[in-house]
């Protein structure tokens, strides 16, 4: 738990979850979560008001230096040397972890091409772009070697070139046997990468699972959307409530079709009448495509017209809405 | 968008750490790293901090005494005052302001507080550093003194004493500088500097040796709360053993009690930026 002094609340509370060697760990949570302080708490730069915090068992509390010499970090706010050129702050990271003169040289030398930066080594950074900044953070933090690598927000303000290649650089990362823990509120960041994702929000921990069983577990949020016109004798109320009939269908909505929103395959003959176009949206839980065909049923067998299928997938950002609301921060 | 050609993996560039993680070895590469930037700036590092008192000296040990304003003997009064200014300032000037613009602006000190050694070893680093800064000014004043006056009253035997009271005057310096630099809020820097520096400057008996003070009792009260006084006094004690001086047993206690204070207080300061 961490409370700073003269805050109401704590900044991070009743925190608990562990990662397991290897794994790629999402950190999802609005801003003001506690994400940072909890980047922060296992990283030895903020100290907790109670509860205990390992890196590979060590507690980074009570042992710091040589919890420091397994982790890195990578933060939110670039804090690039400004005085050393690339190549030279990457090898005077390593000297600080005792890595040795010839090994840091090579590593240096091999992570400037891994990162594309081979030609700008001997360049001071402060007129690097964000892009190249980024690659370097990541660079550095890879010169000791270290077991356990935390990216704070690492694709924050990033082209999508750039924001590609850091998302590769962290699957090397996982393929070579490296814990990953990041941080993000790019919900596509977590579940491309994440093995498992925490969402946390207030400074607790909502829900941890994987990204597929987090949105399967939401209910009634996949969605079949149905785009007809209805036959002449038949009526929208009735559709609706033929398709909400179909087993395994929660709840069904008429969705408002703005003139400009109209389908384009319903314009009616001679224009003017489309009193009869109507949108419905199929919540349910689980698989959508099991529901197509059912669907496909009822609307052949009353003698409608179907413009459009949509299937609904819930993403990653319905849970996160969902545990931590629409309110601004 | 540059292209990468990747070669190997990351995982073949990596290999897996052998390094034990080696306190002393971390302390000497953070130490290494200032080393090194200072090394690259070297003529900018000399011009900041021999300027200002190579022109006191010139002025008011050269210039006034040629005028005819003071007498040559004063040249010789006003030089250890000088020394002292130089390292107890440059050490000051040293911790201050880098770390002032460290933890608030460009953070850059991160990389070295997560560095495998306590967080206090990056304080003492600061004070090692600066202490060495301060001390390459000083002894390069000595010749430039000797070009510009033209004589030092300096003898072999004075040197190990002299050594005594620039390292522990510009350990005083620098953890004054510890403390200035975390506690002080950087927007208020400029403000601090002003209101700190030129009391300093006045008040250090660099000017004038402190017994002379005795007919203006208030300003030798202030100067006496000076560390500054107690390294100035120590350096004239030894330079200039006949003129009337602070004895050098209680500038050594005084500026040993000043050392502690300030090198508690800029602990304190420092754990309070390094670590949330």
């Amino acid at each position: 738990m961490k409370r700073y002094p003269k805050r109401p609340t704590n900044a991070v509370d009743e925190l608990d979850f562990q990662v397991p060697p290897g794994e790629v760990f999402g950190l999802l949570g609005p801003n003001g979560a506690g994400k940072t302080t909890t980047i922060g708490i296992l990283t030895t730069r903020v100290v907790p008001t109670s509860g205990v915090a390992r890196v590979r068992g060590v507690d980074v509390a009570q042992n710091p230096v040589l919890a420091r010499s397994m982790l890195s970090v990578v933060p939110q706010r670039p804090n690039l040397d400004f005085a050393l050129s690339a190549r030279q702050i990457l090898l005077f990271h390593a000297a600080y972890h005792g890595v040795q003169t010839a090994e840091r040289n090579r590593r240096a030398d091999a992570l400037l091409e891994q990162f594309g930066l081979s030609d700008r080594g001997g360049e001071k950074v402060l007129q690097f772009s964000g892009g190249m900044t980024q690659r370097l953070l990541i660079a550095r933090a890879l010169m000791h070697a270290p077991d356990v690598i935390f990216l704070d927000e690492p694709s924050t303000g990033l082209d999508p070139q750039a924001r590609l290649f850091v998302w590769d650089k962290i699957r090397e990362l996982k393929a070579a046997g490296i814990t990953v823990v990041l941080t993000t509120h790019d919900m596509d960041e977590a579940a491309t990468l994440a093995d498992r994702v925490g969402i946390m929000d207030n400074g607790k921990l909502l829900a941890l699972d994987t990204p597929g069983a987090l949105t399967r577990s939401l209910p009634g949020s996949s969605t079949l959307e149905l785009t007809i016109r209805y036959a002449e004798d038949d009526t929208a109320e009735a559709v609706a409530s033929a398709l909400a009939n179909i087993p395994g269908v929660e709840r069904v909505d008429q969705v408002a079709m703005a003139a400009e929103g109209r389908p384009d395959g319903l314009i009616p003959e001679g224009g003017g009448d489309d009193s009869r176009a109507l949108r419905v949206r199929l919540y349910f839980t689980g698989d959508a495509a099991g529901l197509v065909g059912p669907a496909t049923q009822v609307v052949t067998a009353r003698k409608a017209d179907l413009a459009a299928l949509t299937i609904g997938e819930p993403s990653l950002e319905d849970v996160f809405i969902h545990l931590t609301g629409r309110d601004l921060r | 968008m540059t292209t990468v050609e990747t070669s190997s993996t990351l995982g073949d560039v990596l290999g897996r750490r052998s390094d034990k993680p080696s306190v002393r070895r971390a302390f000497f590469a953070i130490l290494g790293r200032d080393i090194v930037v200072t090394g690259k700036e070297i003529g900018a590092f000399l011009a900041q901090v021999l300027l200002q008192p190579l022109f006191i000296l010139f002025v008011f040990g050269k210039v006034l005494a040629d005028l005819g304003f003071t007498t040559n003997n004063y040249a010789l009064v006003l030089l250890p005052g000088v020394i002292s200014l130089t390292s107890f300032l440059t050490a000051l000037q040293s911790t201050s302001f880098p770390l002032a613009i460290d933890f608030s602006w460009t953070k850059e000190i991160e990389d070295r507080l997560l560095a495998p050694l306590p967080t206090d070893f990056v304080a003492v680093e600061k004070i090692v550093y600066a202490t060495l800064r301060a001390l390459v000014a000083a002894v390069i004043m000595f010749p430039l003194a000797y070009l510009m006056l033209g004589s030092l009253s300096l003898s072999w035997s004075d040197l190990p004493m002299l050594a005594v009271f620039l390292v522990l005057g510009s350990l005083v310096g620098s953890a004054v500088g510890l403390t200035l630099g975390t506690f002080v809020e950087p927007q208020r820097m400029q403000l601090v500097f002003a209101l700190v520096l030129t009391p300093l400057l006045f008040t250090g008996s660099v000017q004038f040796p402190w017994p002379a003070l005795e007919h203006l009792r208030w300003f030798q009260v202030i100067s006496a709360l000076n560390p500054m006084t107690y390294l100035s006094e120590g350096l004239r004690g030894q330079m200039l053993p006949d003129t009337p001086h602070i004895p050098t047993w209680i500038c050594l206690v005084a500026l040993g009690g000043f050392l502690t204070v300030f090198t508690v207080t800029g602990a304190v300061g420092f754990r309070r930026r390094a670590l949330d």
